[in-house]
């Protein structure tokens, strides 16, 4: 099979000049899109009364004007990167997830009950096996709603929204009885971990290893993608599920382990945290970043590798938000509002690719 | 670093200008020298500096700030309790030159702050919320805390005179020992007034969740309930619905007096301009820090609403009476016999509690009087 996608990949080098083109096909609306977001949010700050070429010029100088700036914005796309998996993954069989909020919590609970209880062991042991519990907790989570899907046809992107607000649910009420630290008084929290069970930063930067969890798994899913029967399998599931069925592809579990898969990397995510930034379970994990996961996913178009870029765009831009918010004392929602138009104009020029429209001016 | 020497005399130098700053005989220099070494202060808010409640009355607070000499704030809100609030840290101290943080929100203390502190020993962190520890936190850390079951004890007493069908309302977050500590104080002040009162309570489980509140609000008011409060971090849309069903709201955090002109009646407000004044007077002069900061109605860390028009007389005075011994010192709120609502006894008959009582941090009863459960 792999041949297959080989030879559909390989252009002859006769035609050099229509991969150009191609090219230029592929990326032009990723470039208006990005004219658009520019012009929109300058008309927007300039109407608000603030100075457009200051605002631009600290929002590159917040997300990626020195290092400081860019370990500002890689510590804030990390866990984003594995969220955008969550969504990008069951993607690729077709199914829209949008629970990963839930499995991270979960994901985050099991790694610091697990972590807490084995307090004494060593860090080399122990960080494997929090990684590995909060990947199942948020793998089986998510599988539930892959399940529903295969088995029952329920829409997975309700039940697995629903799913996720019994999760957090579920969250508070360990977090509050049955794990709870009795010293957490006025914060609730599970508890804590040795301080030599905590997941230092990743060598020579001050960024905690979620990124690297999160290009690697996402490096890995390109692979299997491109590269392997599976990732053939699930596309042909993906894009159409009766001539799956019909050429006898089991597309009920393809369906249920795509979704786990994401499921998993939403509760590594949680699992990282709890290692690299908390200590603990408590209610400072459920921070939206679930929910930002589903954005970054659509921005990227479903393309693991593409999550990384945008998960360090969206990073960049809340890092640079808070630099904003100091200096010309913009309100916190100014870069909410970027991202908004940002995501507007992907999603908007992303539906005119291929059509007349573009050839004619290709 | 080698040049820390010459900080300190440089500070004290300029603490000594900013008193003399008021004679306009300022060597130009040194004005100068005034002019280009501000103090940096950065405040952090976990919600909407506008909300109504807890960040409003910190932005307060930085607001008064700005009005000092030779204090420049940073500000930034809707930071999360996550690792975004450590960069935002960072941030304002490598882009802001920040030397002294308020990081307002409970959640910040642990890990956040006291790895920031950690890493940038010469930074000042003032967490509020009362988690500093001598000998187990660094000694660049500290808290600012009140004692503002003082207010919510005359809010009582405001609303025990006020209400007609005798069924208060609470509507609370968490069933934390802060959270706990306010439901009883309010209902003990209210049961000063009339014996019979009780207070229905609702914990909606979020600190910040409108929708919820809102439900517990118009649930209250259904079962009769006409004097409504809460402990909240926004109790905006409580003290909203309230007004909309006409009646009497008692505030939280910060004045929402703007909210119901007619059935507001005071309210219980963190007064932290106190605290932050502190800690930018002891940054500027090189003083220590002062690492735990505490008070209530006497020390001016906590006020009361001014009365509503609807709070009568009899209701103002009683009230003012007992803010006076308050203000006096030495008032226990919580002294024995006092039964929990499942009849067991809680302070000992003759025990008195002080404010600064540890036994109070740890509270985990409500009193005779609450309606409720602690869920969990």
């Amino acid at each position: 099979m792999s041949s297959i996608a080989v030879a559909a990949t390989t252009a002859p080098p006769s035609m050099a000049g229509e991969r150009l083109r191609a090219f230029g096909l592929a990326v032009a609306p990723a470039a208006v899109a990005l004219l658009m977001t520019v012009l929109l949010f300058s008309t927007a700050v300039a109407l608000a009364g603030y100075d457009a070429f200051a605002v631009w010029g600290l929002i590159y100088a917040g997300g990626f004007g020195d290092a400081f700036a860019w370990q500002n914005t890689l510590q804030r796309a990390a866990p984003l990167i594995l969220t955008g998996l969550a969504v990008a993954l069951p993607a690729q069989a077709g199914r829209v997830i949008i629970g990963a909020e839930g499995a991270l919590v979960l994901g985050g609970l099991a790694a610091a009950a697990l972590g807490a209880a084995l307090a004494s062991a060593s860090p080399l042991l122990v960080w494997p096996a929090m990684a590995l519990a909060g990947a199942l907790a948020g793998g089986l989570w998510i599988a539930i709603a892959g399940a529903l899907r295969a088995k029952r046809e329920v829409n997975e992107t309700i039940s697995s929204l629903l799913l996720s607000f019994i999760a957090i649910a579920l969250f508070n009420q360990c977090v509050e009885t049955v794990l709870r630290d009795p010293a957490s008084l006025n914060k609730p929290s599970t508890k804590p971990l040795p301080e030599a069970l905590m997941l230092p930063a990743m060598p020579g930067l001050d960024v905690h290893w979620g990124l690297g969890v999160g290009v690697a798994v996402a490096v890995a899913a390109w692979v299997v993608m491109r590269f392997t029967p599976l990732g053939l399998a699930l596309k042909v599931a993906g894009g159409n599920p009766r001539t799956a069925l019909g050429v006898g592809l089991p597309v009920g579990l393809l369906t249920i382990g795509a979704c786990a898969a994401g499921g998993a990397c939403a509760g590594l995510a949680g699992a990282v945290e709890v290692a690299a930034v908390h200590g603990a379970a408590n209610a400072s994990l459920i921070a939206g970043y679930g929910y930002s996961g589903i954005l970054i996913a659509f921005a990227a178009r479903f393309s693991p590798i593409g999550v990384v870029p945008v998960a360090v765009l969206v990073g960049g831009i809340a890092a640079s938000g808070s630099l904003l918010q100091r200096r010309l004392e913009l309100p916190d929602a100014s870069v909410t509002v970027l991202l908004g138009f940002a995501f507007v104009a992907l999603i908007g020029c992303e539906t005119l690719r291929g059509r007349q429209f573009w050839r004619a001016r290709g | 670093m080698n040049h820390d020497p010459l900080i300190l005399p440089r500070r004290r130098l300029l603490a000594g200008t900013a008193l003399a700053g008021a004679s306009l005989a300022l060597p130009g220099a040194l004005r100068q020298a005034l002019a280009q070494a501000p103090l940096t202060v950065g405040v952090i808010y976990v919600g909407p500096r506008g909300d109504f409640g807890y960040n409003q009355a910190q932005a307060a607070a930085a607001a008064a700030l700005k009005k000092l000499p030779g204090v420049k704030v940073v500000e930034e809100e809707n930071v999360p309790e996550t690792a975004a609030v450590q960069k935002t840290m960072e941030a304002m101290i490598n882009q802001d030159k920040a030397t002294l943080i308020f990081p307002t929100s409970f959640g910040y203390f642990d890990p956040h702050m006291l790895k920031m502190a950690e890493k940038y020993p010469k930074v000042r962190f003032a967490h509020c919320g009362g988690m500093w520890t001598a000998g187990k936190h660094p000694l660049n850390t500290g808290s600012y805390f009140g004692y503002i079951d003082e207010c919510q004890y005359l809010a009582g007493v405001v609303a025990g005179f006020t209400s007609k069908t005798k069924k208060l309302g609470f509507i609370a977050a968490k069933p934390i020992p802060q959270v706990l500590r306010n439901i009883n104080a309010f209902t003990m002040g209210a049961r000063s007034v009339d014996p019979g009162i009780t207070t229905r309570v609702i914990f909606t489980g979020e600190w910040s969740m409108p929708v919820k509140e809102a439900e517990a609000a118009t649930s209250l008011i259904d079962q009769g309930v006409d004097v409504l409060t809460s402990h909240v971090d926004s109790p905006k849309v409580i003290i909203e619905t309230a007004e909309k069903r006409g009646v009497f709201s008692s505030g939280y955090h910060a004045s929402q007096a703007a909210l119901a002109p007619k059935g507001y009646l005071t309210g219980a407000e963190w007064d932290w301009a106190t605290p932050y004044a502190a800690q930018v007077k002891a940054a500027q002069t090189g003083a220590a820090m002062p690492n735990f900061l505490r008070g209530g109605l006497k020390d001016g860390y906590v006020k009361m609403s001014p009365y509503g028009a609807a709070v009568g007389e009899p209701a103002r005075k009683k009230a003012d009476e007992i803010k006076a011994a308050m203000m006096k010192g030495g008032y226990a709120i919580f002294k024995g016999a006092l039964k929990d609502n499942k009849g067991n006894t809680v302070v000992a008959a003759g025990k008195s509690l002080d404010q600064f009582d540890a036994e109070l941090e740890k509270m985990n009863y409500l009193v005779e009087g609450v309606i409720g459960s602690i869920p969990g």
